[in-house]
């Protein structure tokens, strides 16, 4: 059986469990796929080809045992990011170019448990700070879909993976658009959950108060199957919260008849693409088609701020939590130096790239004596406004439907000149993770045929909502089928 | 708001970063322009709003303080840069 590699979790879970196929062929073909393309967009940072096979053999006896996990030895890729036992885990970044955690995320661990197979872990902004991934400290991932352009950040190396059938899935992490805008660029689907629906265990963080973990893969099937492996409470993160886990493949049901959608016009921003708009606008009339409810004339008016707050929050708690990394217990270490203060300045100046250095900068500003209450306490405030428009929207709609981005993948190179240009490529994504929503990207079209994404939202712990509206869409449509021709 | 150099230095050493005189000249631009952007925030009323801190109503969340297994002394000290008798080293501080 050839391609393999092409196919989704569920259909590849009804081949292993029929022993038509074993978890080791499904490896091997991944493997091979790894090999074939990753010259071309170089979305990965490790692969461990031998660890893959021993975990698929694992994964093959399991399923001798007839184990009904639908997960079980299927090959994925983890951004670089989470910890990961024994592999290394650099963030992009030179800080943490030989780091090996001594420990798994929890995400890692109930994927491990599942006995699904880790081939190795994806490129990212260094830190996850990026729209683009070319703030990787290693080297830039390519869109599949135009290898001239970027797959979007800073899950692009998963992203650009998953649509390239380098991974059957790939674990993403989300702390302002960073699973959805890659997941619009590379025409894949892209989940963030709730805040505190994924343990952020084994997460390097980044803004503790923003980041989830999420899926980034190829269809909302699979969307869901993943969700049900890895949400849920976690003793070990204490923002994760102890609500049960709704078997979320229950949600796919092909039916909006009667759910009432909002369509907030701020998100359809000054300086979109006008065939992102149009596409969207196709994208919404047809899911009114099917029977749902669509206000095309909603307004949720604190949106124009959310960019701000975003850019003071994110780096404020950034800036908090990067100052681990001075050079004494892991990570990158300058030693030519007289002082420890000298060894910490030097060490975080040749360690951290610009991007991370502007934003550590940045955030310190903003929490410093004199411009705390200006920057950080009025961002915090307005924090409050974002989520109340969003509570009382919910209070009357079932879902809120906006483009993921204002526009298809941009060149590589194009917008590394412009800081307001790239932190503008995430402005539709940014408000959901200020209010702590879940989110979702899924393909709805293309513009000059590139991807573009529709992100659909709902209110917290309502993925169900979600992976309803998008499982329908997808029932109706084949945009999450068409493969780049690469 | 526009931020001079003397300021960047300033924030710069808070933050414990070493600075070229390139990356000085750069942050007073950079940084300066994102503030700007920022001054969007003035004109929103927030002076009857509390801040939030998170998105969800968490209050604390306590557990009991068991005694745990907890990580080898050479597996914590595995990725030290530098160490010595079984402690992180580093240059002399006093």
């Amino acid at each position: 059986m050839d391609k393999l590699y092409r196919l989704t979790i569920h259909e590849l879970n009804i081949l292993l469990r029929k022993h038509e196929i074993s978890s080791v062929e499904l490896t091997e073909s991944v493997l091979a796929r790894i090999n074939e393309m990753e010259n071309k967009i170089h979305a990965c940072v490790t692969i461990n080809e031998s660890m893959a096979l021993k975990q698929a053999k694992e994964a093959d006896k399991r399923l001798r045992n007839t184990d009904s996990n639908p997960l079980v030895g299927i090959p994925f890729l983890i951004k670089d990011i989470i910890c990961t036992k024994g592999i290394r885990t650099t963030c992009s970044s030179k800080m943490l170019e030989n780091f090996v955690p001594p420990y798994d995320a929890t995400v890692v661990k109930k994927l491990k448990a599942a006995n699904a197979v880790i081939l190795g872990k994806t490129n990212m902004d260094e830190f996850a700070m990026g729209s683009s991934t070319e703030h990787s400290a290693f080297f830039a991932t390519h869109n599949p879909w135009d290898l001239s352009r970027v797959p979007g950040g800073s899950s692009g190396g998963s992203a650009a993976a998953v649509a390239t059938d380098e991974a059957i899935f790939a674990l993403g992490t989300d702390t302002g658009g960073s699973v959805r805008q890659p997941a619009s660029f590379c025409g894949v689907v892209g989940l963030k959950p709730s805040y505190g629906r994924v343990s952020r265990y084994g997460l390097v963080a980044f803004a503790s108060s923003l980041d989830q973990i999420g899926p980034l893969c190829k269809d909302t099937t699979d969307c869901s199957l993943i969700m049900n492996c890895i949400a849920g409470h976690d003793k070990q993160d204490s923002t994760s919260l102890p609500y049960p886990v709704p078997d979320y493949t229950k949600s796919l049901i092909s039916n909006v008849k009667g759910l009432k959608i909002g369509i907030p016009q701020e998100y359809f921003v000054e300086g979109m693409q006008t065939d992102v708009r149009t596409t969207l606008e196709e994208a919404i009339k047809k899911i009114e088609e099917m029977g749902a409810d669509i206000d095309w004339q909603v307004s949720l008016p604190s949106t124009r701020y959310a960019l701000s707050v975003y850019y003071i929050l994110a780096p404020s708690e950034a800036s908090a939590n990067l100052a681990r990394y001075d050079g004494v217990k892991y990570g990158f270490s300058e030693q030519n130096v007289d002082s420890v203060i000298e060894m910490t300045e030097k060490t975080r100046q040749l360690g951290f790239g610009p991007e991370v250095k502007r934003r550590i900068m940045l955030g310190t500003y903003a929490l410093s004596a004199g411009y705390y209450d200006a920057y950080y306490r009025k961002a915090q405030k307005v924090r409050t406004l974002i989520k109340q428009e969003f509570d009382k929207a919910f209070e009357k709609y079932d879902a809120i439907i906006t483009p993921t981005s204002p526009t298809i993948a941009f060149k590589l190179g194009e917008k590394m000149g412009n800081l307001m240009q790239m932190y503008l490529s995430d402005v539709c994504t940014l408000p959901i993770n200020i209010a702590g929503i879940p989110a979702i990207s899924i393909p709805a079209g293309f513009s000059n045929n590139l991807p573009v994404g529709m992100q659909i939202m709902a209110k917290p712990f309502n993925e169900e909502m979600i992976l309803r509206i998008a499982f329908a869409y997808e029932q109706a449509t084949d945009w999450h089928m068409r493969k780049p021709n690469i | 708001m526009r931020l001079n150099a003397e300021k960047i230095k300033h924030i710069a050493s808070l933050a414990r970063l070493s600075l070229s005189d390139n990356d000085v000249e750069d942050y007073c631009t950079q940084l300066s322009e994102v503030l700007e952007n920022f001054e969007i925030l003035n004109q929103v009323e927030t002076s009857n709003v509390e801040p939030a801190t998170q998105s969800v109503n968490l209050q604390n969340v306590f557990r009991n303080d068991r005694v745990r297994k907890s990580y080898s002394q050479n597996e914590v000290l595995a990725n030290a840069p530098r160490q010595e008798n079984n402690c992180f080293k580093v240059k002399v501080i006093l």
